[in-house]
């Protein structure tokens, strides 16, 4: 699996940490020559645990965000590969395309068989054009579509593995029927008789996210954010500012553990401190138990419990009087 | 989500008037109100109308055609047989699930929207009968919150989707929405799922569903019910999309078709079964709703019981 190679880049809420991991830096560096300085480091090490501490313990929302954007954050591949290096990936929508922003597998985890679909962000800027930046056209939707039904033909419980800003707003994506791709999915998606897990591991943006996420069970890494619109869209409409954004993330709770609170989704998973992107392996392992634990129990249930569940459990999503 | 706001006749009519050119067509000037409860101006045609004539003609231009936006009200009494429309869920209001707020309350924007629109939500459901034929009749207001689907909406054409499921009636949604609602989060997300899901069972048992797209359908509500019908009618003119023509043209940095996401467009592209006008919605709901209607039951039984009887047995 591909490891964080180079040190995790720093985000702009952790200059302050990243400036003390400096000074500590150059410190540890006049060591050799002036040992009476052993006291300062070590203070000043105290003084960057608390920090840390604190930082993480006090993310606003838009930290969350950042997180979830950050550039070295794990995808789908990154997931797929670790939890089964020798998984197997499924191309195309069978009608002339092959969207690079959904992946498609045959995944095994811990002996549980399923299918897997994920929408993937790139790394480099060739990889990040191929996959439209995570954001899937109609034909991506329709590629998991087609696996979903295949998952439901032979009995195989279906994994989803949500990272996208959104649905690709674009020309030819209107042209080839954004929205009835995504309502088609979510149609059939609620009729499935097999499990379904859908686990927000980045951005959940929007329709083009729930697209992929009418599940029996819905998880959220701890830093993912899941919204109805992205905070940017949100702030342009309703404060008409681009600089109202972490007032819009504040105001949508749109973070993990808010949702949770919401009743919307089932279990917040706990990433490595600062992040996924600081220890992959972590992430990766903590995600893992947490799918196989929920789709062991989801198996227990008939083919009509399993529908059902699922769709009772959208049944009662809304607030009202 | 895209704001689409038609020209404000009040602002066109202030806009006049401080040319001053009003003052010199009316001797006696009425207020801008009276004035615009008496005449309307057709958006495409700049045709000045008289209001009352618009109405019988179904707020369409005599003169080009152009389809108005109709509020529910105005719908249902398009569609519904005289007097049979039955209300479901009459009182449901929302609530303030994130205690959401912008530059205003969100409670605050509620009553503005039930202050400007006379309704309590930006869709009304109910059963009637459209020629004669059971139907279930959900139709939205884009006059209400932009149409927009929070979780009042949701339920409500969910619960239209289970009362037609009950009833073996056809089910038909007339939408027009800006999309999701924003200030209910991830709830509103949440009821495209809840509705579509819905939408499952109910094409599982086999009954028919109209959706019908009028000006303005985006977003959400497109992504979801709006497109899920077994048949998907475009009023002429509709601008229908999932995202909106100016996040999308920000994207892709192109100027995009005229007639871009138009109900005409759709129709070339293969998204609907066809555009009709106004004044012919009725008459091809009722013939579709007709057509699908399963044979009367008296026949197939006579079949059955006719069986035993059959002659050269023994
Ligand atoms: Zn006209």
């Amino acid at each position: 699996m591909a490891t964080v190679e180079k040190k995790p880049i720093p985000l702009e809420f952790e200059q302050p940490l990243a400036i003390l991991a400096q000074n500590m830096e150059a410190l540890e560096k006049q060591l050799s020559d002036n040992p009476e300085l052993e006291g300062d480091l070590e203070r000043m090490q105290d003084q960057y645990n608390s920090l840390k501490r604190s930082l993480y313990s006090n993310l606003r929302p838009i930290d969350h965000l950042a997180i979830a954007r950050h550039p070295q954050r794990p995808y789908t591949r990154d997931y797929f590969s670790t939890w089964d290096p020798g998984w197997v990936e499924l191309h195309g929508d069978r009608k002339g395309v092959d969207d690079g922003a959904m992946v498609g597998a045959l995944l095994e985890i811990d002996g549980i068989k399923m299918v897997a679909v994920g929408t993937q962000k790139g790394r480099t800027l060739r990889d990040k054009q191929h996959c439209n930046f995570g954001m899937p056209q109609p034909e991506g939707y329709r590629k998991a579509l087609r696996l979903f039904h295949h998952a439901n033909k032979f009995h195989l419980p279906i994994l989803c593995l949500i990272d996208t800003p959104g649905a690709y707003p674009g020309l030819t994506a209107e042209e080839h029927n954004q929205s009835q791709a995504i309502a088609e999915n979510l149609m059939e998606l609620a009729g499935v008789t097999v499990p379904v897990v859908a686990a927000v591991t980045g951005e959940g943006g929007s329709g083009g996210a729930l697209a992929i996420g009418v599940a029996n069970r819905i998880l959220m890494l701890e830093h993912s954010v899941y919204s109805v619109i992205t905070p940017e869209g949100c702030a342009s409409i309703l404060w008409r500012s681009n600089d109202k954004v972490s007032e819009a993330c504040q105001a949508m709770k749109m973070t993990a553990k808010e949702i949770l609170q919401l009743g919307v989704i089932d279990q917040v998973i706990s990433e490595p401190l600062g992040g996924a992107h600081h220890d992959y392996q972590t992430a990766a392992e903590n995600l893992k138990k947490a799918i196989v634990a929920q789709m062991t129990e989801l198996l227990k249930l008939t083919p009509e419990q399993v529908r059902k569940d699922r769709q009772d459990k959208f049944r009662r999503f809304g607030s009202f009087r | 989500m895209e704001e689409l706001e038609e020209m404000d006749l009040k602002d066109w009519f202030a806009s006049r008037q401080k040319r001053k050119e009003i003052q010199e067509v009316i001797k006696q000037p009425l207020t801008t109100d009276e004035y615009c409860a008496l005449w309307k101006q057709c958006f495409q045609c700049r045709e000045l109308l008289y209001t009352r004539d618009l109405r019988t003609n179904l707020d369409v231009c005599p003169k080009c055609d152009y389809h108005f936006r109709v509020g529910a009200l105005d719908r249902i009494e398009q569609l519904a047989d005289e007097g049979s429309f039955d209300e479901l869920d009459a009182d449901m209001r929302s609530s303030d699930p994130l205690t959401f707020f912008d530059t205003e309350a969100y409670v605050k924007r509620q009553d503005e929207a039930t202050r400007k629109s006379g309704l309590r939500e930006a869709v009304l459901t109910g059963l009637c009968r459209i020629d004669g034929h059971e139907a279930a009749l959900g139709c939205m207001d884009f006059g209400h919150f932009g149409g927009s689907m929070g979780s009042v909406v949701g339920e409500k054409v969910t619960r239209l989707t289970e009362a037609a499921l009950e009833r073996n009636s056809p089910l038909i949604v007339v939408s027009s929405s800006g999309g999701a609602r924003m200030q209910e989060g991830i709830l509103s997300l949440m009821q495209m799922a809840k509705t579509s899901s819905a939408l499952k069972s109910f094409a599982d048992s086999g009954n028919l569903y109209i959706s019908i797209l009028t000006e303005p359908t985006f977003g959400g509500v497109t992504a979801s019910f709006a497109m899920l019908g077994d048949f998907i009618i475009a009023e002429p003119g509709a601008r229908i999309g999932f995202a909106g023509r100016r996040v999308i043209e920000q994207t892709i940095r192109q100027k995009l078709p005229a007639d871009f996401q138009t109900a005409e467009y759709l129709l070339k592209h293969g998204h609907v079964d066809m555009v009709v006008s106004r004044n012919k919605l009725k008459e091809t709901l009722a013939r579709l709703i007709a057509f699908h209607k399963p044979a009367p039951k008296v026949a197939a039984e006579k079949k059955v019981s006719g069986e035993p009887s059959a002659a050269g047995r023994t």
